[in-house]
């Protein structure tokens, strides 16, 4: 129900460990209880966790009879439920629910395909299951991380978070600027104890113990007769500055998310770019960007060069990519060599520029009946397996006049593979990606590629519904693997296509703005620093008392308390001790008769026990 | 080329070697576990029961713990240097007293356990000799695929045990679990996941990759150690409990959680060995997706792999959380941890086997 235990909460009762503890006094001695009489302030404020008051119920008390009482009842109703729920979302429990539901509700869009990702997938997937692709579809278990119930969770949460965080810096700044509290009435009660007597006067005691207490860089103040320490802020400040840090990240990524744009463009080896929208094949962007965000800038494509494992049983594997670029800035900056590696995308201002995919344009010329040259390009064709065989369409719109005469349009579906296997493999797969045996396939059409349709066409596929395929003198249809150099001719004199002896390779480039990463990264660094102080130190205080004995000898108690247990502590308040003990070192025992608290101490003149609480 | 391609292959044969000489080793370790464990099963302790049914008139009881009182001789004269520091355990808590450990007093059994320990150092200089010339063979940070991350992963798992006894903690009862679950990794390793040594694809190449995978491999190898801790923290807490409850534990059962450190004690290792790591966690998701940012074009892309390690990320910060929160501390904390330990676990083999996404070049 709540971090620190007030004493008024029923769960610290119903726990195993305090249930069962031997001595039941104890289920009430938890640490940091304020209203625990023996530790009295000592123990609370030890930490800024929000102390859990909500209890649910009627805030409305007694109502006035009338309409007025009905009112004013009904509003100390309502603001006594929204501030019950207020608190209730801004308790440790509920975060830590809803840290429990993030974890949970990103499961499914690590299982489920998503659209986000991998859209094919997902069509295939509705595909196979209709009822369950409906189902999920409507819980938008295809978009989880985009999902409404996906949202809601991390948001509350940063709702909560926030909720919880200003309270906590305000307290933690109101502890600050107050001093250590006093000293419980037993110390014997702490975690970690020691005593000993002194012939030194007990203000000697206390300036030696608030001297080293300061040098330890405690801050100490002496309050009635015992110094009280605390020491171990950063604790804090670093855990506020991890939550804090939590909410910078998730700003700089919405703000990301809504001013991002991302394009992508296939350049074929001497083939350029300039950062335009109407460049790109496609772009995507957030919300609020315009186009004038835009870095401006432009690159060549100079070189594409990729080497491939050639032995061993990841042959094939791909080893080196990288495109050799040249780049200005501007639209009148100076030119500048690069190269674009896989790992390695080139960064202007805001965008940077990706290596993303890569592939073969084999280059062919079309000629019409004449011998004229209608066509001469390179055709960049889409890899379809990792030896990159792969498929395009080759498509002349104009300028092509038929044997007769006529104006038409060309188009040919084509193969290539970059490493054949062989004629007579019956195969058209590719064997290897580098270019070792290029062939390329060819089928031809003529009519109409019915590209003014309007209808926007995919470049590696023909529409051939009004378009005729060339058959040969036999009536079949027309085919012919290529080589490079090689050249086919098509049928009743019109015209013929050649697959030259120089084959490009493209890259493909993806350009990316994302403003905000760098507060993500900051706010990222910044959490794992407070993370580590919040994890690493630890909050503690410690009392120094020094009173005059019966016998008018001066008796030291020392104590320290941490928010959690530690072995440390103990251990630091016996270097504590070392050291007063020096300035105030022990009396000799006054009273020989008194029987030795530790019969294994050598000497007799050790700790005088203190209660008991030696007794082994 | 194919002399250097040669003297590969010898270094890779010899690697392979090697391990499975650390496995020959770590088996004979194992034994030596196993005869600790028995032979300290001749020593009949019943501290718990004793501690947990101690009268209650006592509750002062309070054990003097380290720094006790350091007494100098200067001069013919005792001087005492400190001051004795008395300590009681937090307030409600049990009071039971840590194990002496599997050997339980037996001299024959403490013998067997140094006699294990000592195999388990050997084994585990033959295994880092093994995992480091199967670095020199591929030139390369050896983590490339599933076979050299799972022998990475259990020598960074035995040698965070080592440290830890290095450092005189009380972890020696961890020898026997971890041993017998190395075993398991490296077996799984030779047999199913062996991959013959080789490059990296171009997305590999990153001094990113030597950063986020290396923490990726000492933070599941510390979160292993903290869910053993946390898995011997149940079984030790139901003990205890069924003795403050008035009821017997059978006889087996006595015998090895009696020698077993007191549940607080594993609680508290656990949750140390998990709050240590978690800021390195957190980091290695961060160098992850700088990583991915030069990789990829995308920081975050919720690909399974980065989605798993967000999970588990979440999930031990509820841990800790949890432990922050009154009514989850104990034993629904260690249900937390030890469900966080199983996504990351998920995250290693799990998405490597039956999720796949942009992560899956791990050579299954
Ligand atoms: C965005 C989700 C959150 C994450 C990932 C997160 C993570 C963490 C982590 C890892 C710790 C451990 C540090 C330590 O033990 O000192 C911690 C501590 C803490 N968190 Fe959060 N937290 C989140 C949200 C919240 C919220 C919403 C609250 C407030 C209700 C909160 C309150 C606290 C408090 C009070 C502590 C300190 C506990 C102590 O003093 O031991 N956290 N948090």
């Amino acid at each position: 129900m709540s971090t620190t235990d007030t004493g008024k909460t029923p769960d610290t009762a119903k726990a195993p460990d305090t249930a069962k503890a031997p001595d039941p006094a104890a289920a009430k001695r938890h640490v940091g209880v304020a209203a625990d009489g023996e530790l009295g302030e000592a123990g609370s404020q030890l930490s800024t966790a929000p102390v859990d008051t909500a209890v649910p119920g009627s805030f409305g008390g007694a109502r006035a009879p009338g309409a007025k009482g009905w009112i004013a009842w009904t509003g100390r109703e309502v603001i006594g439920w929204a501030r019950w729920f207020w608190r209730q979302l801004t308790s440790m429990r509920v975060a830590l629910i809803l840290l429990f539901l993030l974890s949970l509700g990103a499961i499914p869009g690590s299982l489920i395909p998503q659209s986000g990702t991998d859209a094919q997938k997902v069509a295939d997937f509705k595909d196979a299951h209709s009822v369950l692709g409906a189902v999920y579809d409507r819980l938008g278990l295809f978009h989880v991380y985009s999902s409404v119930w996906f949202s809601a969770i991390y948001i509350l949460l940063f709702v909560s978070l926030i909720g919880c965080i200003v309270p906590r810096t305000w307290q933690f700044v109101g502890q600050l600027r107050s001093r250590p509290p006093g000293a419980p009435k037993r110390l014997t009660r702490l975690p970690a104890y020691a005593t000993w007597r002194t012939e030194a006067e007990p203000e000697q005691v206390r300036e030696a113990a608030l001297k080293v207490l300061r040098q330890r860089r405690f801050r100490a103040h002496v309050d009635g007769d015992a110094v009280a320490a605390e020491k171990g802020y950063l604790r804090e400040t670093g855990n506020l500055l991890f939550h804090i840090a939590l909410i910078v990240m998730l700003v700089a990524f919405a703000w990301g998310q809504l001013f991002k744009s991302e394009g992508n463009k296939l350049i074929v080896e001497g083939g350029g770019f300039s950062n335009t929208l109407s460049q790109y094949d496609d772009f995507k962007s957030g919300n609020l960007f315009s186009n004038d965000d835009l870095t401006p800038f432009s690159f060549n494509l100079k070189k594409f060069t990729a080497t491939y494992e050639r032995t061993g049983p990841n042959k094939g594997t791909p080893r080196t990519f990288q495109s050799d670029i040249t780049y200005s800035v501007g639209a009148y900056g100076k030119e500048k060599k690069t190269t674009v590696k896989v790992n390695e995308p080139l960064k202007i201002g805001d965008s940077k520029v990706y290596l993303v995919s890569h592939g073969y344009a084999p280059v062919v010329t079309v000629r019409d009946g004449k011998g004229n040259v209608v066509f001469h390009e390179a055709v960049p064709m889409l890899p379809l397996d990792a030896n990159v065989t792969s498929q395009g369409a080759i498509k002349v719109m104009d300028g092509y006049k038929n044997g007769q005469g006529r104006s038409e349009q060309l188009g040919f579906s084509a193969f290539f593979v970059p490493t054949f296997a062989g004629a007579g493999k019956g195969t058209m797969f590719s064997q290897f990606p580098a270019l070792d045996f290029p062939v390329l396939a060819l089928s031809g059409f003529h009519g109409s590629l019915g590209v003014n349709s309007g209808i926007p066409q995919n470049v590696y596929q023909l529409d051939t519904s009004r378009m005729k395929q060339f058959k040969d003198a036999k009536g079949d249809i027309l085919k012919k693997r290529l080589l490079p150099g090689e050249t086919m001719k098509l049928p009743n004199g019109a015209g013929s296509i050649t697959f030259e002896k120089d084959i490009k390779e493209w890259a493909g480039f993806q350009v990316t703005q994302q403003p905000g990463s760098d507060w993500a990264l900051a706010g990222a660094f910044a959490a794992i620093f407070g993370l580590a102080g919040s994890l690493f130190i630890q909050r503690r205080r410690v009392w120094v008392r020094a009173t005059t004995g019966a016998d008018g000898v001066t008796v030291v108690e020392m104590a320290g308390l941490g928010r959690s247990e530690s072995a440390k502590l103990p251990e630091e308040l016996g270097d504590l001790a070392a050291l007063v003990h020096e300035q105030a070192p022990s009396a000799p025992d006054p009273d020989p008769d008194t029987p030795d608290p530790d019969p294994d101490t050598p000497d007799r003149n050790a700790v005088p026990s203190a209660e008991g609480a030696e007794k082994q | 080329m194919t002399l250097a391609t040669a003297t590969n292959e010898h270094l890779a044969n010899i690697s392979n070697t090697l391990i499975y000489s650390a496995m020959a080793v770590y088996t004979l370790a194992f034994f030596a576990y196993i005869a600790e464990w028995l032979f300290g099963s001749r020593s009949k302790v019943a501290r718990t029961a004793a501690a947990l049914t101690e009268k209650p008139e006592k509750p002062e009881k309070a054990k003097a713990a380290a720094p006790a009182v350091t007494v100098k001789k200067a001069g013919g004269t005792t001087v005492l240097e400190r001051p004795k520091v008395v300590t009681r355990s937090a307030i409600g808590a049990r009071d039971v007293p840590d194990g002496p450990g599997a050997h339980g007093g037996d001299e024959q059994g403490d013998l067997y356990g140094r006699i294990a320990v000592s195999l388990t150092v050997l084994a585990w200089g033959v295994e880092a000799a093994g995992v480091i010339s199967r670095a020199l063979s591929v030139r390369r940070a050896p983590w490339g695929n599933m076979y050299e991350f799972n022998i990475t992963f259990s020598t960074v798992a035995v040698g965070v045990f080592l440290v830890l006894l290095a450092l005189r903690k009380n972890v020696r009862w961890l020898g026997l679990p971890l041993v017998t679950t190395v075993l398991l990794d490296l077996g799984l390793a030779v047999t199913v996941l062996y991959t013959a040594s080789d490059q990296l694809v171009p997305a590999l190449h990153s001094y990113w990759l030597y950063i986020h995978v290396s923490t990726a491999i000492i933070c599941g190898a510390v979160f292993y150690v903290g869910a053993v801790g946390t898995l011997l923290y149940l079984f030790k807490d139901s003990y205890e409990n069924k003795l403050a409850s008035g009821g017997q534990p059978g006889r087996f059962a006595t015998s090895v959680m009696e020698r077993l450190p007191a549940s607080a004690s594993l609680d508290k290792f656990s949750y140390r060995v998990n709050a240590a790591v978690f800021p390195l966690w957190t980091f290695t998701i961060i160098a992850g997706a700088i990583w991915a940012g030069d990789a990829w074009g995308r920081y975050w892309g919720w690909d399974p792999k980065e989605t798993w390690a967000f999970i588990t990320w979440v999930a031990y910060a509820c841990y800790l959380h949890a432990r922050a929160t009154a009514g989850w501390k104990g034993r629904k904390a260690a249900y937390i941890a030890l469900i966080a330990f199983g996504c990351w676990l998920f995250n290693y083999y799990g998405v490597n086997i039956f999720v796949g996404g942009k992560h899956s070049y791990a050579g299954v």
